[in-house]
């Protein structure tokens, strides 16, 4: 589903990515771990080149995003992004944040993007908000709705930049509880996060980054229980 | 008292004053809608990827900013002779031009600052969803920039109807040029002018009053 291959990004002088590797399958939930300034967000944002690439390749699905042919904002619309501050339009109601990418799109009718966007809500438990502005909803709220806008596209893979860490600790467990939904569904996900709790229950794999280049990979219990690099162990040691 | 103030050469002048204000307000109005056209696309010219386009859009910014209204109006009215550009411009296209121009400017400046102050997660959020980069423009950033612009655009609107008065060089019929018509007749100088200024004062102050008052609804 994605194949990323010796990516290096650099901003200025300053590499952020050095060579990364990964391979993500479909129906596949991958979580990056790491410690802040490791280039894990920066590794998330290339996949759909909200960050442009230095060098190296990324594929999703076969079409490879480096290659300039690649229509971008196709390619853009089957990968859903959720964002940390969420990043909702204020200026639009929640339904309204929601049916907007569909229309303009893929063409579809208000009323098609309406049902798509009610059904989505349903899901996320918060039909009664369709027609509130995003500042009179909570964090959580926001970031479910986030997700529901993301999943209107239809997306093949979503990818998560740390979903819950703008969160107060109280609202945290309703977002992640649709994130586990969502990968119980057979979403192909990645998910770069500080909640290790997440990363070790749905995880089928997980990677420690750190300055630049993975450190370790593997399933969630040999990184959590038994991880052989030295960083990896320093930094779960701190914050498990 | 009051019948002195009603037969007096403050109220005989408002006839002729009054359609002076009527010309101002139309070049003003005119004037601001090219200009906000025109500043608009300046304004997101500014921002551009395109060295070039973003290059153009300072030179005119700048070239405008640096030089005196009344130069431009003279070289619009004057400088652009009917050899020179192959028509030939009254005294209104002129003054309207000079407006659009020389606003447009300034328009420029606000439409940059104001889509600058959104938000990169906005227009990223757009882009992620598979809107191209016109469509997050006109659907995610105009909407919300358009509201940041409003107060700075009010506050160009009582600039530029200030401005006008110095089209009276041009011979329009604007309101300081109708003004001094007058008093070239009746030789009453100060009530004139005095009913110049109030006559200027009723459309600038409710414009700074209602725009004062967006600016709270608004809270920008």
């Amino acid at each position: 589903m994605i194949t990323v291959s010796d990516l290096h990004k650099a901003f200025g002088e300053l590499e952020v990515l050095k060579g990364i590797d990964v391979e993500v399958k479909e129906q596949e939930v991958v979580c990056v771990i790491g410690p802040s300034g490791s280039g894990k967000s920066t590794l998330l944002r290339c996949l759909n080149l909200l960050e442009e690439i230095t060098s190296g390749t990324v594929k999703i699905n076969g079409k490879d995003l480096t290659d300039p042919h690649t229509n971008i904002n196709e390619l853009r619309a089957e990968v859903g992004m959720v964002f940390q501050h969420f990043n909702l339009f204020p200026h639009r109601t929640v339904l309204e944040n929601i049916t907007l990418a569909p229309m303009k799109v893929k063409g579809f009718s208000e009323q098609e993007a309406k049902e798509i966007a009610q059904a989505l809500l349903k899901k996320v438990g918060l039909s009664d908000k369709a027609d509130e502005y995003p500042e009179s909803l909570s964090g959580g709220q926001k970031q479910r709705v986030a997700i529901a806008r993301a999943l209107a596209m239809n997306p093949k893979v979503m990818l998560f930049d740390e979903p819950t860490s703008a969160l107060d600790p109280e609202l945290v467990g309703e977002v992640l509880q649709v994130m586990k939904d969502l990968a119980q569904e057979g979403m192909t996900m990645v998910v770069v996060t500080h909640e290790m709790g997440f990363a070790k229950e749905m995880g089928d794999r997980v990677i420690f980054m750190d300055e630049g280049v993975i450190q370790e990979e593997g399933n969630p219990a040999q990184i959590f229980d038994h991880p052989k690099n030295p960083r990896t162990q320093a930094f779960l040691s701190k914050v498990l | 008292m009051l019948d002195a103030f009603f037969n007096s050469p403050y109220i005989d002048s408002l006839p002729t004053l009054f359609q002076g204000l009527k010309m101002t307000v139309l070049i003003t109005l005119i004037g601001l809608f090219f200009g906000f056209i025109l500043g608009a696309i300046v304004g997101i010219a500014r921002l551009a990827k395109s060295k070039l386009i973003r290059g153009i859009s300072v030179v005119y910014i700048e070239a405008v900013r640096g030089t005196p209204i009344l130069v431009q109006v003279l070289f619009i009215y004057y400088g652009l002779t009917e050899d020179l550009i192959g028509l030939s411009i009254n005294a209104l296209t002129a003054a309207i031009v000079a407006i659009a121009i020389n606003a447009g400017a300034y328009i420029a400046e606000i439409v940059r600052g104001a889509v600058y102050s959104i938000d990169k997660g906005q227009s990223e959020a757009g882009r992620s969803l598979g809107l191209t980069e016109s469509q997050t423009m006109r659907y995610i950033i105009w909407p919300q920039a358009f509201k940041r612009m409003l107060p700075p655009l009010g506050n160009q609107f009582v600039i530029s109807l200030k401005d006008t008065s110095l089209f009276s060089v041009i011979a329009i019929g604007e309101l300081l040029y109708m003004g001094k018509q007058y008093y070239n007749v009746t030789y009453e100088i100060f009530e004139t002018l005095a009913m110049v200024c109030v006559l200027y004062l009723m459309i600038t102050v409710p414009a700074s009053i209602y725009l004062r008052r967006l600016e709270r609804k608004l809270d920008v």
